[in-house]
């Protein structure tokens, strides 16, 4: 079975370690702040501002002054610090960010990444999207492994343009955990019950596997 | 008005000199922080032809997406332009000539050219489309894309309380490009919610100081909400 949206926030959140400071984009990778360890402390950055965003507010508690990048009402949590943008993204190209999680439409086999741009259909903007792939040294993608008919979305090339060039090396899609790694995709670990083979047929850019593949456990 | 005293009564004296063609630096992210009152100035006074430099565009109805319909804004420098209908109309019939810049390429940008530097290497957006036709150069084995700061004929913030002399503090996240956006004005123009006299803010606690400020005015704020998220309050109990 494919991960679910919240299944892959999950597995994701396996890669946080106690101490970090995590930047978390729009959609799948919000989740993951619902499956930090309870034994482990994370502060969660958002790119307009914030280190140490907290939950969302009661109704009461709204603040039309405290949003996160995505433009949602939100809370500081305990030891939260508030900064202007260029002092935010001195702290996420100049690499002080320890984990970054996003989403793509496409990854390549170069580490190439492509997410803010389908020309004449969706022109909205990267935002901070290019400043955190170029800054950060440590980032996973979250995605879907193929389209909803079959389509691949882990590439030889990117077809789209480009968010950044050979920044990405970690991949976790709703079938596979994913390194890349010397021009070629590497498979780490398989969804439950997601065979090699499916893994293998959806993916485009060459993908190497080595030995037993374990499912992923969640 | 006398010495450093900065305060103006009327948001038509706060936008006095503001002509067509002119670039205008806006604070602000989404709707949160932005100089409301100011923008409604502009489109009250029919200013036409301008460059707006402001990480997005408002929405339709409120923000610098009231500056559409009268097709005010000839360019914009942002770094994300989704939520305005009009917007994309105008951007798809080439009406509207956006450049995208990265946002913190975008808040770099407002920062050096407050800061006196005419240009910067980052490795943001190297390798994209952001890169086209600009310089680049290899230090210590990366690859970096040199970028233009930018400085404005005009800025208009919005921060939260200030002295008479200028001297400002801003509120939250409603902060974000505020600060900058002050410094790259020739003129900035600020409103804010409570006006003190100097000496009344701890000047440690000072965010922006003064010299950046050219004129202050009080204002009030709808300040609307984007994205209203809320989780139930602990008296419903949990879900």
């Amino acid at each position: 079975m494919a991960l679910s949206r919240e299944q892959i926030a999950q597995r994701v959140a396996q890669e946080l370690q106690d101490g970090y400071y995590v930047n978390l984009g729009i959609g799948i990778p919000t989740l993951v702040a619902n499956y930090v360890p309870d034994d482990m402390e994370v502060m969660l950055q958002s790119e307009n501002g914030l280190l140490g965003m907290g939950q969302f507010p009661t109704e009461e508690d709204i603040d039309a002054d405290l949003i996160n990048a995505g433009k949602q009402t939100v809370t500081m949590a305990t030891g939260a610090s508030i900064f202007d943008s260029a002092e935010s993204f001195a702290m996420i190209r100049g690499g002080h960010v320890d984990l970054t999680v996003l989403g793509a439409f496409e990854v390549d086999v170069n580490g190439n990444i492509a997410s803010y741009m389908i020309p004449g259909k969706l022109i909205k903007g990267m935002g901070g999207a290019m400043d955190l792939v170029a800054g950060a040294d440590n980032i996973i993608v979250t995605m879907t492994h193929a389209s909803k008919h079959g389509v691949s979305k882990l590439l030889s090339h990117c077809t789209l343009p480009l968010t950044g060039k050979g920044c990405i090396k970690k991949v976790l899609t709703d079938l596979a955990f994913i390194e890349i790694r010397g021009g070629k995709f590497h498979l780490l670990e398989r969804a439950p019950g997601v065979s090699v083979e499916e893994i293998v047929t959806l993916t485009a850019g060459e993908l190497v596997v080595t030995g037993d593949i374990p499912e992923m456990i969640l | 008005m006398a010495g450093f005293d900065k305060v103006v009564t009327s948001y038509e004296e706060a936008m006095a000199g503001l002509t067509d063609n002119m670039t205008v630096i806006a604070g602000g992210f989404g709707l949160c922080g932005i100089p409301e009152n100011l923008i409604s100035e502009i489109k009250r006074k029919g200013t036409k032809g301008l460059t707006l430099v402001s990480n997005n565009c408002g929405v339709d109805d409120f923000g610098l997406g009231i500056l559409l319909p009268d097709r005010q804004i000839k360019k914009i420098i942002a770094s994300y332009v989704g939520e305005n209908a009009e917007f994309e109309r105008q951007m798809m019939a080439g009406e509207l000539d956006v450049e995208l810049t990265p946002q913190g390429t975008l808040a770099e940008k407002m920062r050096a050219g407050g800061a006196g530097i005419p240009a910067f290497f980052t490795a943001t957006g190297y390798g994209t489309p952001v890169a086209t036709g600009k310089e680049e150069r290899q230090f210590k084995g990366r690859d970096y894309i040199l970028e233009e700061s930018i400085v404005g004929d005009f800025a208009i913030v919005k921060a939260w309380k200030a002295d008479r002399y200028g001297n400002l503090v801003f509120r939250k996240t409603a902060r974000n490009f505020n600060p900058l956006a002050a410094t790259a004005g020739k003129i900035t123009v600020v409103e804010v919610e409570e006006i003190v006299e100097p000496g009344e803010l701890d000047p440690d606690h000072i965010h922006t100081a003064g010299i950046y400020v050219d004129r202050l005015i009080q204002g009030t704020f709808e300040k609307r909400i984007e994205q209203r998220t809320v989780r139930p309050s602990s008296a419903q109990g949990k879900k």
